[in-house]
């Protein structure tokens, strides 16, 4: 297909193996009261935490307080960092806990077709076999602008996805953290974990088939 | 040897595919699930699109942090640092 490098895993693996890298050195000078560290840290992050606290909240005011509120914590009790897990997903596990603690829940509720079903049963004949199947994605003569494109239908869809689930999809997929460390920020098990974040990507891969067939 | 109505079907493959990609399916259900999708086109383009769909959800990035917060930042740390922090 060669609309997306094979390669996008490989880089965000490395990309985020060096971030825990810089987050560590960065840590160090923080810790000795280097302000451009604060700074520097917070430039890493805050989008990620505003991502995330948005998922809980409803407003963006109310997420940058979370966000802020959070960072004042970070400072107050990086003594208490003991870096057995990474530093990104102690400061996320302390924005989820001032997020829920703020008790103000999002409430977003969106229709995805049939039910919970990952692909709409009108799809399947009685004997569950495709009989609209899925229509491959051609490659496009410009592949990057159409991946821009696809890109912004994800963002949308995104956007539209109930909380529980956008919250495991915006950590697995955007920010790139393991099943394991989603599980430790958000306080859930793995299989709910696998659940939410099925319904998301299936969710997804619907809206992106939305975009293309247009 | 498979019985045959031990196969997944197309719309059971559509709901076990999270599964699949997280390593997360018995060895046995593995099996099976891979079996179908070696005769069935259909539930491998399914799967392309479904590893795409991550790929393309990874690309999403938001601003840097733009210079006026950046000072409002530094104004924190710096009224953290005089109480005491």
């Amino acid at each position: 297909m060669g609309l997306i490098p094979a390669t996008a895993a490989a880089r965000r693996a490395r990309r985020s193996g060096a971030a825990a890298e810089d987050d560590r050195e960065l840590l160090a000078r923080l810790r000795a009261g280097d302000e451009q560290a604060f700074v520097l840290l917070v430039a890493r992050h805050n989008s990620a935490m505003l991502r995330l606290a948005r998922t809980f909240v409803p407003s963006v005011t109310v997420a940058e307080e979370v966000v802020q509120d959070t960072w004042i914590g970070v400072v107050r009790g990086i003594d208490r960092f003991a870096g057995r897990s990474s530093f990104k997903t102690w400061l996320l596990t302390i924005l989820v806990n001032r997020a829920r603690s703020t008790g103000v829940r999002e409430q977003r509720s969106v229709a995805i077709g049939d039910g919970a079903a990952a692909v709409e049963r009108s799809r399947f004949n009685s004997a569950g076999a495709w009989m609209s199947p899925p229509q491959h994605w051609i490659e496009e003569s410009d592949e990057r602008l159409f991946a821009e494109e696809l890109t912004g239908a994800i963002k949308s869809a995104l956007d539209e996805l109930p909380s529980r689930q956008r919250e495991v999809v915006t950590l697995r997929d955007v920010e790139g953290l393991t099943s394991h460390e989603v599980c430790e920020v958000l306080d859930i098990s793995e299989g709910n974990q696998r659940v939410l974040l099925h319904r998301g990507r299936s969710h997804l891969r619907a809206a992106l088939e939305q975009a293309v067939r247009v | 040897m498979l019985r045959h109505n031990d196969d997944l079907v197309c719309q059971q493959i559509v709901e076990i595919i999270t599964d699949y990609l997280e390593g997360a399916l018995p060895r046995s259900q593995r099996r099976r699930f891979e079996a179908h999708l070696e005769g069935c086109e259909h539930c491998s383009e399914y799967l392309e699109q479904m590893r795409l769909t991550i790929n393309l959800t990874g690309r999403l990035r938001t601003d840097d942090l733009t210079p006026v917060m950046r000072e409002e930042f530094a104004a924190l740390y710096r009224r953290m640092s005089s109480q005491g922090a």
